[in-house]
């Protein structure tokens, strides 16, 4: 082997071992968070061996408005004084059968549905429903286009229809896209519950009106109380296997 | 006599000040983009209930009448009817040039136009407007093949497959365009599988009208001859069209109000006292179909080019106003979400939605009119799309000898 030869080599040994070392420090650090994230239980990746819902007792619902300022409170939802255009996550709507004349009241949010029409009619797959049935919105790839809003037959999503400051870190939100509730599922992958069934806990104690829970475990809470009283969607005839549901309607 | 295409001179003060108008409807659409984004959608009418508004009333108005507008060209090339040759270059370029329109202003609309390429990288394919962005694309492509085929002597021999493509393209699109309405099962002025075929006759209709508009004037303000064959020939097909709009929403209306369910609806839409029924019997019916049908067919008008014209322009005011009745009309209703309940909240459940448009966002609408028609204007001045004569001798030479 020639000098020039061994050079060539050395070079090539050279190359190769630089080309290695940038392809590691480009690759590590995701292969070592991943193998972090392994982990730590909270950040498993979801699967839908779970499936999280909520039951609503409309008899035990008295409007005090406590879901309603709580959700706003934690996703940082502020309006400007504009109701048409101030997003609302979560609501209370009085009902008057017009038969009978019996009035109730129950907060309405996204239902959170298994077949979720926004999900289906969303152009870039912004919308999904994540595999634990959370339905949200991944704010970087909404266009904005309301498509979504036209499909909910829930009226539960909202058009961010000017500028946003002070959000919240684990919520984002962003002008110009659709948002809704999100089941809070930031605490909820900390197995905290969501903020309006707290508030409600809190304002009511034994008799709160929101009962959150994994629909699929026959022996959670939720799952117990739909066995005996039942939990009926809103517009059950579109078949949409809400994950919300309503006692007392 | 040969058909010979030739672009316009466009050397006139008139021709400047056609473009520098157009430029300027135009600009005053972007302007009125840029005011609407910068500040977010609360300057404008619509809302969390309406969420669709006039600049979408504008941009379906378009791109119906885009796909429309092709089908003189496809009356030429797929069904061989010799008389409309001579307009298929045009019908092909206005065609390209409406959907152009219509997709400015519904792009420009987006909460999030700057994020356009995310629309054309990520698809939903259960999104029937994830297809309907492959299929306006595709319409271009396929348009602009067609036009080539057309107008260039060495592929010519493919302009009848270029003419069927096309044609089969335009009629799933706008079968498209209907179903982003037709799929909407929450809501009770739509899903009805109907709409998808009304919007294709829609644009036969809408489509039309624009081309017998433009037509007209190119002709009248370039000097060239524009005969009675091509005239008449256009103006039954005209009528044609407005009756078979009729038809398909007289369906549309009675299928509905034989439902109990949407007799809501139907007598919101069709009698209550709001603007959606008068845009409905004035604006539709009156001003889009009975006026323009008379004008076409009684004798006292229905030689004249002055009435046609008229006609053809009172079909898209009619047009403009279907839009407006089906979607804001279809928005405005509400969602009826606890059936045999009067419902309140917070959030405007049980009461009809409020919407008065604003300014930027009719700007924003007109301004798609205003691109699709620079486009054309710019088209037929830069390239070959035009005839020079649309004589009776030219367009129809047996129909001239006969006579």
């Amino acid at each position: 082997m020639t000098t020039e030869n061994k050079i060539d080599t050395y070079r090539r040994n050279f190359v190769g071992g630089a080309a290695a070392l940038a392809a590691g420090v480009t690759i590590a650090p995701g292969v070592l968070l991943s193998g972090v994230a392994q982990a730590k239980p909270a950040d498993k990746a979801v699967d839908s061996s779970v499936r999280w819902g909520m039951l609503i007792n409309a008899n035990k619902c008295d409007d005090c408005g406590a879901c309603v300022s709580a959700c706003n409170e934690e996703h940082g939802i502020t309006g400007f004084d504009r109701p048409k255009t101030d997003p609302q996550w979560i609501r209370t709507v009085k009902l008057r059968d017009k038969t009978t004349g019996h009035v109730q009241t129950l907060p309405v949010m996204c239902q959170h549905c298994e077949t979720a029409p926004c999900a289906d009619v969303c152009p870039t797959g912004a919308s999904f429903r994540r595999e634990d049935g959370i339905v949200l919105v991944d704010k970087h790839i909404c266009i904005g286009c309301r498509y979504c809003m036209m499909a909910c037959p829930y009226k539960a999503r909202s058009f961010v229809h000017e500028k946003l400051t002070d959000q919240r870190p684990y919520s984002p939100r962003g002008m110009g896209t659709v948002e809704s509730c999100t089941m809070c599922v930031h605490r909820v992958d900390n197995d905290e519950q969501p903020a309006c069934v707290v508030a409600c806990a809190g304002e009511h104690a034994e008799d709160s009106a929101i009962t959150f829970g994994d629909i699929n475990d026959p022996n959670s809470e939720i799952s117990q109380q739909m066995m005996k009283h039942g939990g009926k969607q809103i517009r059950g005839d579109l078949g949409l296997n809400t994950g919300v549901r309503y006692q007392g309607l | 006599m040969k058909v010979v295409f030739r672009e316009i001179e466009g050397n006139s003060m008139a021709f400047a000040g056609l473009l520098g108008i157009l430029g300027l409807i135009v600009a005053m659409g972007l302007g009125a983009a840029y005011f609407m984004e910068h500040n977010g959608h609360h300057v404008t009418g619509m809302s969390n209930q309406i969420v669709w508004g006039m600049p979408h009333v504008f941009a379906l108005f378009l791109i119906v009448a885009a796909s429309g507008a092709l089908n003189v060209a496809s009356i030429s090339s797929v069904f061989n009817r010799k008389v409309y040759k001579p307009l298929a270059r045009l019908s092909g370029l206005l065609a390209v040039a409406l959907l152009a329109g219509g997709l400015m202003v519904l792009v420009l609309d987006l909460g999030r136009p700057d994020r356009l390429i995310v629309a054309m990288t990520y698809y939903n394919f259960k999104s029937i407007f994830a297809w309907n962005i492959i299929l306006y694309n595709g319409f271009f492509a396929i348009v602009a093949v067609y036009l080539w085929t057309m107008m260039d002597r060495t592929v010519n021999k493919y302009s009848k497959p270029a003419g069927i493509a096309a044609f089969t393209w335009r009629l799933i699109l706008t079968t498209g365009t209907g179903s982003i309405f037709a799929f909407i099962v929450a809501r009770q002025a739509f899903d009805a599988a109907i709409l998808a075929p009304t919007f294709v006759i829609m644009s036969f209709s809408y489509g039309l009208a624009v081309f017998i508009l433009v037509l007209f004037a190119a002709y009248k303000w370039t000097g060239r001859p524009l005969g009675d064959v091509v005239v008449n020939r256009l103006k039954n097909l005209q009528g044609v069209f407005i009756a078979a709009v009729f038809y398909f929403f007289a369906v549309y209306h009675l299928t509905n109000l034989y439902a109990t369910e949407h007799h809501g609806v139907e007598s919101f839409i069709l009698s209550a006292d709001n603007i959606y029924s008068t845009l409905f019997w004035v604006g539709q019916i009156l001003i889009g179909t009975v006026i323009p049908f008379a004008l076409l067919f009684l004798p006292a008008t229905s030689k004249s080019r002055f009435w046609i014209g008229v006609a053809a322009l009172l079909v898209i005011i009619g047009g403009m106003a279907q839009m407006y009745v089906t979607l804001i009309g279809g928005q405005a209703y509400p969602l009826v979400l606890f059936p045999g309940h009067e419902v309140t909240s917070s959030f405007y459940d049980g009461v009809v939605n409020e919407y008065v448009p604003t300014l930027p966002e009719i700007l924003l609408g007109v301004g798609g009119f205003g691109v699709a028609l620079i486009a054309t204007t710019i088209g037929v001045w830069v390239l070959r799309f035009l005839p020079e004569s649309l004589d009776d001798s030219v367009v129809d030479p047996d129909h001239h000898k006969a006579a």
